[in-house]
C-alpha cells in the first residue's frame, strides 16, 4: 500500500475559503491558516520506478508537489508551501467502505494508463482530504470544525493533533468492503399469524442473526395476497422473489395511490384526473382551431407525441425533433445526505431522458428546492437517544444546492431553470426536485424514435456502473416515513463522468446504428424495477444474476438483483448486433455485459450460477397487487394561517421586507453556480436585466440550426394547502403557465408536468386534499388546453423523530403540487425578458387585482389574456414582461424596474379588480397578472389588441433612482430608491 | 484552398465538442469530432486536418485536477504526434477545460489553478485583445464571452511572466468593458495573476482561453440582447444574428484561405 499526498506549493485558495467557514463557525476561536492535502491512498504495491510516475501524474509540478513524506516521516512536520507548518490539529476526511469514490477511480485510471499499474480485482485506489489547521484550538472546537465537513453516514473524519502527528504521523485507513454474508438464497414462511406478517413488511426479511434487511413496505393485504399465490404453487417464497414484489408493487413504482380506488372514483385520481384530462385535451385539439389573433402563426394543434407511457413525456419541437420533459424528486435521500441526494437526483433524472424512446439527449436540467429557513436553529434527532441526528437546515441547503451542482454542470447539461421555496414544513424532510429536458429526432433509420422495440431473443444487456450495496431499498424506503429505522445503504453518491461516457455513447452513435432496440433506466428498484418493465415488451425474461459485474464480492443475490447502484442503463439487444455494441463501448470505456435474455413465456425467471432464485408470473408480479379502497374524509380548512396586511400610509418597509424574504429574494449564487450556457442554447438567461433578476422562466434555442425555443417555466403555492387545496392547485397550474407566458410563450402550445408531494397519505384528510388538487388539475388542465404530459409522486414526506429535549415530534410538509410547464415558441429572438428597457416606457398591468384570501382562477379569462400577450410578443410590441407572483403587484413591479436599473412612477388609479384597500392592491396575490413595459409609439395598437379586457396604464419608467407608487387619492404610498431596492433583494443569499 | 478541416476532440467528459464543431462550421471550416481513444487508435489522424480544437468541458469530473487526467492521457499516448502537430503550420486552442488541458501537456505555459472564491463561477466578462502575432485574434480588440469554470486563475513564474510579456504571449486580459458595466461585475471573475484570461505560443499559432467564444456566436447568447433588440428595433434597424466570438473561429478559417 502507498499513499501519496498532493499539496500546493502555490497559495490555495480552497485553504482560504476554509478557514472563513471555520471562522464563522467559531467566532471566537484563534484560527491561523488552513492547508488542504489531497491524499491517494494506493492499494497495490509499486516499484520505485511506478511510484515516482504516480507522483507526476497525480500533481500538477507548477503549482503542486506529491509526495509520501507526510506518512513515513514521523517526527517532523508536514510541508506545505515548501516549509513545515506547526498545524495545531489535521483533520482527514475519507468515505466509509462501498461509498463511490470518484476521485479514486479517476486516479485509479490514470494510475493504471500512466504509470503501467496493474490493479489486481479488488484493489483500488481510495481518495481523502486531510486539512492542516493551525491556531489555538482545542479538541472540542476541532471536532465542531469536523462535524461541519463530513457526514458519518457516508465519511469518516480522523482528528490527529500536533503531538500524535510527531508520534505516528497519519495512519491510512483503506475503506474496503468486506462482507461476510454469504451469497446464499433463503426461503421465506409466510404461513404465520397477520402480526407476523405486519413485521415482515414493515421491518423486512429477517436475517441470520436476527437482525432484518429493511423494509418491504408492503401491506397485511399484499403479504396474504402473496402468500396465497406461493400455496398454490406449493413452495415458500425465496427472498429474491419477495424482495421483487416489493419494489414492484411499491408507492414508489406503482404509484399506488394514484392508481388504487378513491371513493367515488373507480378508477383512482391518475386515470379520472389526471390521465383524462390529456386524453380530453388532445381530443379538442385535433378538432377545434385555437383562438387565434389576425397575425399569429398557425396553432399547433395536437403536440403531444408520448405521455405518460415512457422515462418521459414527449411533444412536436418541429418537423425533424421531439422535446422530452420529465421531472423527479429525491427527497428522503436528500434528508440524509443532501449532496449525494441531489447529485443522485439530477443525474438520475438525466437516465430518465436517456431512456425515453431509443434515448433522447439530455439538453436542459432544471431543479427545484423545498427547504425550512437556513437560520432555523433547531435540533432534530432520529432516535430516542439522540444519538442520530438531522443535518441542520443550513448544511442541507448547502448539500442540495451543491449536488446539483456537481451533477448538472459535470455531464455538461445547462441547468437554467429552478426555484428554490422554504417554509418550516420542510425542516423535516426537504423536498428536492430535478428535471431534464431532452431532444430527439423523430425518426431514426426510418422508424419511429419514441417506439421501443425488444424482440423476444434479445439480450438483456447492463451497461454503466456496478452494482454494489449502494441505495438497497430505496424504492420500499421512500415510500415509508423517515425514522430512525431508515437504512443508511439508501444513500448514493452519483458518478456523472460514468454516466457522461455511456450517454454520449449511446445517444450520439449506438442509436444513430439502431444497435438496441429498446432502452430504459436503471433506477428506483435496480435490474428487478427495469428488467421486470422491459419484459412486459416480450411478455418474459430470463437473468443469469452472476453475470452481473460487482464492485466487490460477497452480495447476496437479492441484493444484486434490486441494489439501485448508480449510473446503469438497461439495453435490449438483438444477438446479431451484440459484437458492434460491445466493441464501440468498449472503446468509450464504458463496461457492457449481457445478462439474460427477453423471452415470451410469461415469466420473470432468476438464475443465480444454475439455481434458479426467482420464478413468477409476469401478471402477477405486475398485477397481482391488491387494489385498496381509499376513503377520504373533509376537514374544515385552516384559515388562521393567512397573514393579513395591516393597512399603513406608506409601505416602504414592507415593500424592502418582502424584497429581502426568504422567498422573494433574489438567488443570483444558484445562476452563478449552474453553467447554464453550455451547448450554446441559452437565450433567456435565470438571471436577467442589469440588476441580474431572478427569473420565473427561461428560453432555451436546443437546435442551434432552427429559430424555434423553448420555453419553461414552473408554479407552486404550498402555502395555500391547508386552507384550501382545489385552489392551491389551480394557482400553481395558472402561475406555471402565466410565467411561461410572460417569457413569451403561446399558451397553446404548452405541455405540464405535475409533481405532488404528499405527506401521512394514509390519513383520510390528506387523501381529501389530494382529491382536491387532481380534480383541480383536470379543470384547469382542460380549460386552459395545456396537457400534462408526464409527471410523479412521492406520498410520504413526513419525519418522525425526535427533539433536542427528548420529545418526539412529526413534521409532515404541507400538501406540494409542482406544475412544470414548457412550451414550444416559433422564434426564439420574439421572447421578453423581464427588466423595463428605455425610460419614458409604460408601465402596463394586465389582468384583476382582487381583495381575496386564497386567489381563485378565471382559466377561460386567463386564457384570452395570455393568447393576446402572446400574439402582441410576436408583434415585437413587448419591452418586457414579468408574471406578478408572490408577494403580489409590488415585488413584481420593482423587479422590473431593478432589472432595467430604472426608475418609475406609478399610480393606482386605473388598477383594475375589486381590490378594496392598498394593501390588497399593492399586495393581493391575486392570478392572472402580469405587468410589461412598452414603448409610447405602440400605445394604441398594444390597447387596440387588448381591447375589451382588464388592463390598465399604471406609469411611466423614468430614468431617476426612484420608484414612487401613488394610491387614488393621489398619495405616494412607496417611494424608494430602486439602487436600494436592488441591495435589499440581494442581501438574503449574498454570502451564500 | 478548400475549407480547412478541423480536428474537434471529445471523451470523458469533454463536453462542448458539438457547439465547437458547429461555431467553426459557421466561420466556413469542416469539422469532425474524434474520440480521444479513436485518435489513439489512429495516431497518424491528425496529420489531415489544419486545426485542432480541445473544447471546454469537464473531462473526469475535474478529479484529480482539472485536466490533469485528460492531459495524462494525450501525454501517455499521443505527446509526439501533438508537438509535431504544433511545430507545423497549423492552428490549435484549447477553451477552458480544453485550456486547462493544453497547460498540462506543455503546449502552453503556466497553470490554471482554483479561483479565488473556491468555487465554479458562470457569468459574462469583458476581454481586452493585446497586441498579438496571433491569428486566431487578428483584427480583435475587445471581446464579451462567457466564463464557467472552477480553476480558472492563471499562475505562473515571475520569469515565465516576464518573457510572456515580451513576446506577447499574454492576449487577452480582463477589464471592465460594456458587460461588467451593465451588469456591475468586477472585471476579474478568478483572481487570474495580471488579469490574464487568453494566452498564446510565442508563434501565436496555439490559443488558450479561460472564456467560451463558442458560447458568444449568436446575438441572442448575449446577456443583455433583450435591451439591443429594444434599441434595435426603435432605431428601425434589423437584429444581428451573430456575437463576437464567431470572429475567432473565422480568424483561424481564414488563415488557410
Amino acid at each position: 500500500m502507498h499513499r501519496l499526498y498532493v499539496t500546493y506549493t502555490i497559495p490555495d485558495a480552497r485553504g482560504q475559503i476554509k478557514k472563513k467557514q471555520f471562522q464563522s463557525l467559531l467566532p471566537k476561536a484563534k484560527l491561523g491558516a488552513v492547508y488542504v492535502a489531497d491524499c491517494y491512498t494506493i492499494d497495490s504495491k509499486l516499484n520505485k520506478q511506478q511510484l515516482e510516475k504516480a507522483k507526476q501524474l497525480l500533481a500538477n509540478p507548477l503549482t503542486q508537489q506529491a509526495s509520501t513524506s507526510l506518512s513515513q516521516q514521523a517526527g517532523t512536520s508536514p510541508q506545505v508551501l515548501g516549509r513545515k507548518i506547526m498545524f495545531s490539529y489535521a483533520i482527514e476526511i475519507g468515505f466509509l467502505p462501498g461509498v463511490t469514490d470518484n476521485v479514486g477511480n479517476t486516479a485509479k485510471e490514470t494510475l493504471t494508463d500512466g504509470a503501467r499499474i496493474k490493479f489486481k480485482p479488488g484493489q483500488n485506489v481510495y481518495s481523502s482530504q486531510v486539512l492542516f489547521i493551525l491556531g489555538g484550538l482545542n479538541r472540542g472546537q476541532i471536532q465542531k470544525i469536523a462535524n461541519s465537513l463530513y457526514n458519518p453516514l457516508i465519511q469518516k473524519a480522523t482528528i490527529t493533533s500536533f503531538d500524535e502527528f510527531q508520534k505516528h504521523a497519519l495512519v491510512p485507513a483503506i475503506p474496503k468492503v468486506k462482507l461476510t454474508t454469504s451469497a446464499k438464497v433463503s426461503k421465506v414462511d409466510l404461513n404465520v399469524s397477520d402480526d407476523e406478517l405486519t413485521k415482515l413488511g414493515k421491518l423486512g426479511i429477517p436475517n441470520k442473526d436476527g437482525s432484518k434487511r429493511g423494509p418491504l413496505a408492503l401491506s397485511l393485504d399484499d403479504l396474504k395476497v402473496i402468500r396465497d399465490y406461493f400455496n398454490k404453487l406449493g413452495r415458500k417464497p425465496t427472498d429474491v422473489e419477495l424482495e421483487t414484489l416489493a419494489q414492484t408493487w411499491s408507492e414508489h413504482c406503482k404509484h399506488t395511490i394514484f392508481a388504487d380506488p378513491m371513493d367515488e372514483l373507480k378508477n383512482g385520481i391518475y386515470k379520472t384526473y389526471i390521465k383524462a384530462a390529456t386524453e380530453a385535451i388532445r381530443k379538442q385539439k385535433r378538432r377545434v382551431p385555437s383562438f387565434r389573433g389576425d397575425s399569429s402563426p398557425k396553432p399547433p394543434g395536437d403536440f403531444c407525441v408520448s405521455v405518460f407511457t415512457d422515462n418521459s413525456g414527449a411533444i412536436e419541437f418541429n418537423k425533424e425533433y421531439l422535446i422530452t420533459h420529465k421531472v423527479e424528486t429525491h427527497n428522503t435521500p436528500s434528508a440524509l445526505d443532501p449532496f449525494g441526494g441531489s447529485v443522485t437526483g439530477i443525474v438520475g433524472v438525466n437516465r430518465d431522458c436517456l431512456g425515453f424512446g431509443l434515448g433522447a439527449k439530455p439538453i436542459i436540467n432544471v431543479y427545484g428546492f423545498c427547504l425550512a429557513d437556513p437560520e432555523d436553529k433547531s435540533k432534530l434527532y432520529r432516535d430516542k437517544e439522540l444519538k442520530q441526528p438531522m443535518l441542520s437546515a443550513r448544511r442541507i441547503l448547502d448539500g442540495v444546492v451543491s449536488g446539483i451542482n456537481s451533477g448538472g454542470n459535470q455531464s455538461g447539461i445547462p441547468t437554467n431553470m429552478g426555484f428554490m421555496y422554504f417554509n418550516d414544513g420542510y425542516r423535516g424532510k426537504p423536498l428536492v426536485f430535478a428535471g431534464t429536458v431532452g431532444l430527439i429526432p423523430k425518426k431514426i433509420k426510418d422508424k419511429p424514435s419514441h417506439i421501443k422495440q425488444a424482440k423476444p431473443g434479445d439480450l438483456i444487456v447492463m451497461v454503466g456502473g456496478r452494482v454494489g450495496l449502494d441505495g438497497i431499498h430505496g424504492a420500499t424506503f421512500s415510500s415509508e416515513t423517515l425514522d430512525s429505522h431508515s437504512p443508511a445503504t439508501a444513500v448514493q453518491i452519483g458518478d456523472p463522468i460514468t454516466q457522461k461516457k455511456f450517454s454520449d455513447a449511446l445517444v450520439k452513435e449506438a442509436r444513430g446504428q439502431r444497435l438496441y432496440s429498446s432502452i430504459t433506466d436503471c433506477g428506483a428498484g435496480g435490474l428487478s424495477s427495469a428488467v421486470g418493465e422491459m419484459a412486459l415488451a416480450t411478455n418474459g425474461c430470463l437473468v443469469n444474476l452472476e453475470k452481473v459485474p460487482l464492485k466487490y464480492p460477497g452480495l447476496s443475490p437479492w441484493q444484486i438483483w434490486i441494489s439501485e447502484s448508480q449510473e446503469r442503463m438497461v439495453l435490449a439487444v438483438p444477438r446479431q448486433k451484440l459484437a458492434k455494441l460491445q466493441k464501440l463501448m468498449k472503446k468509450r470505456g464504458v463496461e457492457t455485459t449481457v445478462i439474460g435474455k427477453f423471452t415470451n413465456d410469461k415469466k420473470c425467471a432468476v438464475k443465480f450460477n444454475s439455481q434458479t432464485v426467482l420464478d413468477l408470473d409476469l401478471d402477477f408480479l405486475h398485477n397481482g397487487r391488491p387494489r385498496k379502497i381509499q376513503n377520504t374524509k373533509y376537514k374544515i380548512q385552516d384559515k388562521k394561517n393567512v397573514p393579513k396586511i395591516p393597512n399603513k400610509k406608506n409601505y416602504n418597509d414592507h415593500a424592502l421586507k418582502l424584497l429581502s424574504s426568504l422567498n422573494i429574494s433574489g438567488r443570483d449564487f444558484l445562476a452563478t453556480q449552474y453553467d447554464h450556457e453550455v451547448q450554446s442554447t441559452s437565450v433567456l438567461k435565470p438571471i436577467q436585466g442589469s440588476g441580474r433578476i431572478t427569473a420565473d422562466a427561461t428560453v432555451t434555442r436546443p437546435v442551434l440550426t432552427s429559430k424555434k425555443g423553448v420555453v419553461l417555466a414552473c408554479g407552486l403555492w404550498p402555502e395555500f394547502s391547508e386552507t384550501d387545496a382545489y385552489n392551491m392547485a389551480a394557482c400553481a397550474i395558472d402561475t406555471a403557465i402565466r410565467n411561461a407566458v410572460a417569457a413569451g410563450a403561446d399558451v397553446d402550445y404548452l405541455a405540464l408536468l405535475d409533481n405532488f408531494c404528499w405527506s401521512s397519505s394514509d390519513d383520510p384528510h390528506r387523501l381529501w386534499q389530494l382529491k382536491q388538487a387532481a380534480r383541480a388539475c383536470f379543470d384547469y388542465a382542460t380549460s386552459f388546453g395545456t396537457p400534462f404530459i408526464s409527471g410523479k409522486d412521492s406520498m410520504f414526506n413526513d419525519f418522525k423523530g425526535y427533539r433536542a429535549d427528548g420529545k418526539p415530534l412529526k413534521i409532515s410538509i404541507p400538501p406540494t403540487l409542482l406544475i412544470s410547464a414548457m412550451g414550444v415558441v416559433p422564434n426564439a429572438n420574439k421572447t421578453v425578458s423581464l427588466d423595463a428597457k428605455i425610460p419614458g416606457d409604460l408601465i402596463y398591468i394586465l389582468g384583476d387585482t382582487n381583495s381575496e384570501i386564497i386567489p381563485t382562477v378565471d382559466a377561460a379569462k386567463n386564457y384570452k389574456l395570455y393568447k393576446t400577450l402572446f400574439n402582441a410578443v410576436q408583434q415585437d410590441l413587448i419591452a418586457s414582461s414579468i408574471s406578478v407572483t408572490r408577494g403580489g403587484l409590488v415585488p413584481a413591479l420593482i423587479k422590473t424596474l431593478m432589472g432595467g436599473g430604472l426608475g418609475g412612477e406609478i399610480s393606482l388609479n386605473d388598477l383594475p379588480g375589486n381590490w378594496k384597500v392598498n394593501a390588497d392592491a399593492l399586495f393581493s396575490e391575486s392570478q392572472g397578472r402580469l405587468i410589461v413595459t412598452i414603448a409610447k409609439k405602440n400605445r394604441e395598437k398594444f390597447e387596440s389588441l387588448f381591447f375589451g379586457q382588464s388592463i390598465a396604464a399604471l406609469g411611466t419608467v423614468t430614468k431617476k433612482d426612484k420608484i414612487i407608487v401613488k394610491d387614488k387619492a393621489d398619495k405616494a404610498i412607496i417611494d424608494i430608491k430602486t439602487s436600494i431596492a436592488l441591495k435589499t433583494y440581494k442581501q438574503k443569499f449574498k454570502d451564500y | 484552398m478548400k475549407s480547412p478541416k478541423v480536428l474537434i476532440l471529445s471523451g470523458y467528459g469533454i463536453n462542448c465538442e458539438e457547439e465547437t464543431a458547429l461555431a467553426f462550421e459557421l466561420a466556413g471550416g469542416e469539422s469532425e469530432i474524434v474520440h480521444i481513444n479513436d485518435l489513439i487508435e489512429n495516431k497518424n489522424k491528425p496529420q489531415r486536418y489544419q486545426i485542432l480544437a480541445i473544447p471546454g468541458g469537464f473531462s473526469y469530473g475535474d478529479d484529480i485536477g482539472s485536466g490533469r487526467a485528460y492531459a495524462n492521457k494525450l501525454n501517455n499516448h499521443l505527446k509526439h504526434k501533438l508537438l509535431e502537430f504544433a511545430r507545423k503550420d497549423k492552428l490549435i486552442i484549447g477553451i477552458c477545460n480544453g485550456f486547462q488541458i493544453l497547460t498540462q501537456t506543455g503546449l502552453l505555459p503556466g497553470a490554471l489553478t482554483n479561483n479565488t472564491n473556491a468555487r465554479y463561477t458562470v457569468r459574462w466578462v469583458d476581454l481586452k485583445i493585446n497586441k498579438s502575432p496571433s491569428p486566431w485574434l487578428r483584427g480583435i480588440k475587445s471581446l464579451s464571452l462567457p466564463i464557467a469554470h472552477g480553476e480558472g486563475k492563471f499562475m505562473a513564474s515571475a520569469d515565465v511572466i516576464e518573457t510572456l510579456k515580451r513576446q506577447k504571449q499574454i492576449a487577452g486580459v480582463y477589464y471592465k468593458g460594456d458587460i461588467c458595466r451593465y451588469q456591475n461585475l468586477t472585471p476579474n471573475p478568478n483572481g487570474s495573476t495580471l488579469d490574464v484570461a487568453m494566452i498564446t505560443s510565442a508563434d501565436g499559432k496555439i490559443l488558450g482561453t479561460m472564456p467560451h467564444p463558442e458560447r458568444a456566436m449568436f446575438f441572442t447568447q448575449l446577456p443583455h440582447w433583450p435591451l439591443l433588440k429594444e434599441k434595435y428595433l426603435r432605431a428601425g434597424k434589423p437584429l444581428p444574428r451573430e456575437a463576437q466570438g464567431l470572429k475567432i473561429f473565422k480568424n483561424a478559417v481564414e488563415y488557410f484561405k
